[in-house]
């Protein structure tokens, strides 16, 4: 009789090429496996997509926040009063020599008659202001800072060593909205990792019941295919692939899920924008957040059916 | 081919499968196992296939003592040897070829050498035609062909069959005990065991009858 083996050794290497038809065979075949079942596939997918598409849409969110604050001209501001004494021509100078500060990205002055312009403009107290004898108005210069110094921290130092000259009677640091807003976003960030955290579990939960319930239907075959020498691998690939196939679904179903949602918040935000004078844009998928959705999810489902599959395939021998 | 020293399977039940058994097959040979049930012949095949693992003593096949083999080698034996049982034990929802391709689908064989040999094993028991049926569509004693031809497609150097006529009127056990001997003589070891000693004492092969997991008699051990 023709043997393949040697006594007491076992011939286990294959051709790659056919160990790779068959992780192609395999793929192809667990995903006719859940076509058959459209709907039931369909419910699972649905599932894994909404886990995965809260936190990524929520985290998609918070991104264009924290893009928003970081464009808001700079994140801060800082408005110097100069005191009375200084004219037009000595506000000049002071502003000439903060502008050459390398922490000060843009200083403008607006001169006391600008000042009174504007007020007149803006308030409607022209009539008021005529009574006066003197334009009570000081002049101002308004600084934002460096982009690579814009954080609240820096713009507080700034703000410190700015109230030594002497031609500023006034420092106002316009920066607790900045800080509320950062420490909201770090809020919203940590929030949305344990929501993703919680929600990765679920998936690996959904992925590893649907494999074990699928393994318990295929009890008997699993048992006739290591009663004629299936190895543990040959038997846990379709699973494996199911589970990957599930992620996979489930991510796509995410994006599109994140896609229509950002799509329908873009309109009501334009309109808010808008009210503030800005033509902020919500920025849809990212491709940082696409590929690692896009990854993330088969990862899941291969994991899942993993753990899945290491605790049922063993108890299930032939007799 | 096979050899058993003193072998003993105790199940965790505590019901004593075998109890000291020694027995010696030759390469070629055929030999039926009889007794009553519950005298040990299906635990002595369980042993052979891993089925089932000796409590006491040791079992060889091939030259290879299976109280060493790994848990992760027993598919790699279980490719050496066919086994046939009473229930057939065939998938349901496969066709007839897709049955008898499983062991060499397992063992990563090309596609169309599995053509090839699928089709010369279901000629081998008569079953050519049957390919793309069901087997719940098939008779009892073609659902016993399938499951023959499948034990034999990847030309095992041995063969066991437990009760594999037990379903089966006289007529087609006597056919199926005649493929048996068909492929014995092209130098299968086979052990096959049954229960039915009429139907094999015609055939002039050794017999090995068992009694409460002990050897009663056997009627040509090897020296």
């Amino acid at each position: 009789m023709k043997r393949d083996t040697q006594p007491g050794g076992f011939r286990r290497h294959h051709n790659p090429l056919t160990w790779l038809a068959w992780h192609a065979q395999n793929a192809l075949a667990s995903l006719g496996r859940l076509a058959r079942q459209p709907l039931a596939t369909l419910m699972t997918t649905a599932v894994i997509g909404i886990a995965i598409a809260l936190p990524s849409g929520l985290y998609l969110l918070v991104d264009n926040v924290r893009e928003l604050t970081g464009n808001w001209d700079g994140g801060s501001s800082i408005s110097l009063f100069l005191t009375d004494d200084i004219d037009d021509r000595k506000a000049a100078v002071v502003r000439d020599t903060l502008a050459r500060r390398s922490d000060v990205g843009e200083a403008r002055l607006i001169t006391r008659a600008q000042a009174l312009e504007e007020f007149r403009r803006r308030t409607g107290f022209g009539e008021a202001l005529d009574l006066l004898d003197r334009n009570p108005l000081p002049a101002v210069i308004l600084i934002r800072p460096a982009t690579f110094a814009s954080s609240a921290a820096d713009t507080e130092r700034l703000a410190k060593e700015l109230e030594q000259y002497r031609e500023i009677a006034l420092v106002r640091v316009d920066l607790q909205w900045v800080r509320r807003l950062e420490a909201i976003t770090q809020a919203l960030e940590r929030g949305i990792l344990v929501l993703a955290g919680l929600l990765s579990t679920a998936v690996l939960l959904i992925v590893g019941n649907t494999v074990r319930l699928e393994i318990q239907n295929r009890h008997h075959e699993i048992e006739v295919v290591k009663l004629v020498g299936g190895t543990d691998a040959f038997i846990r690939r379709p699973f494996l692939y199911e589970g990957l196939w599930y992620g996979l679904l489930g991510a796509l179903i995410a994006l599109l899920l994140v896609t229509l949602g950002l799509g329908l918040m873009q309109g009501p935000v334009q309109r808010l924008a808008g009210l503030y004078a800005s033509d902020f844009q919500l920025d849809l998928l990212t491709s940082g957040t696409f590929l690692s959705v896009l990854a993330g999810g088969p990862l899941l489902g291969l994991t899942g059916a993993w753990l899945a599959v290491g605790r049922h395939l063993a108890r299930i021998q032939p007799e | 081919m096979i050899r058993f020293d003193n072998v003993a399977k105790r199940y965790p039940t505590g019901r004593e499968g075998l109890a000291g058994v020694s027995l010696q097959v030759e390469p070629g040979e055929l030999v039926f196992i009889t007794g009553h049930s519950g005298a040990g012949k299906s635990t002595l095949l369980k042993l052979i296939g891993l089925l089932e693992r000796a409590t006491r003593g040791q079992v060889w096949v091939n030259e290879r003592n299976l109280n060493r083999l790994k848990a992760r080698d027993v598919p790699y034996h279980r490719r050496e040897v066919g086994m046939i049982f009473q229930d057939h034990r065939l998938l349901a929802d496969r066709t007839v070829f897709d049955n008898v391709a499983l062991p060499l689908v397992v063992a990563g064989m090309g596609h169309q050498e599995i053509q090839r040999r699928v089709r010369a094993a279901l000629d081998k028991v008569g079953l050519l035609g049957k390919e793309r049926s069901q087997p719940i569509t098939l008779s009892g004693g073609e659902q016993q062909r399938v499951g023959i031809a499948r034990a034999l497609v990847s030309k095992p150097p041995v063969l066991l069959a437990d009760e594999p006529t037990g379903n089966l009127d006289p007529e087609l056990s006597r056919e199926i005990m005649e493929l048996f001997l068909q492929f014995n003589q092209v130098g299968v070891t086979m052990l096959i065991a049954t229960h039915d000693v009429d139907l094999i004492q015609g055939f002039g092969k050794r017999i090995v009858q068992l009694r409460e997991g002990r050897i009663l008699h056997d009627s040509g051990a090897a020296a």
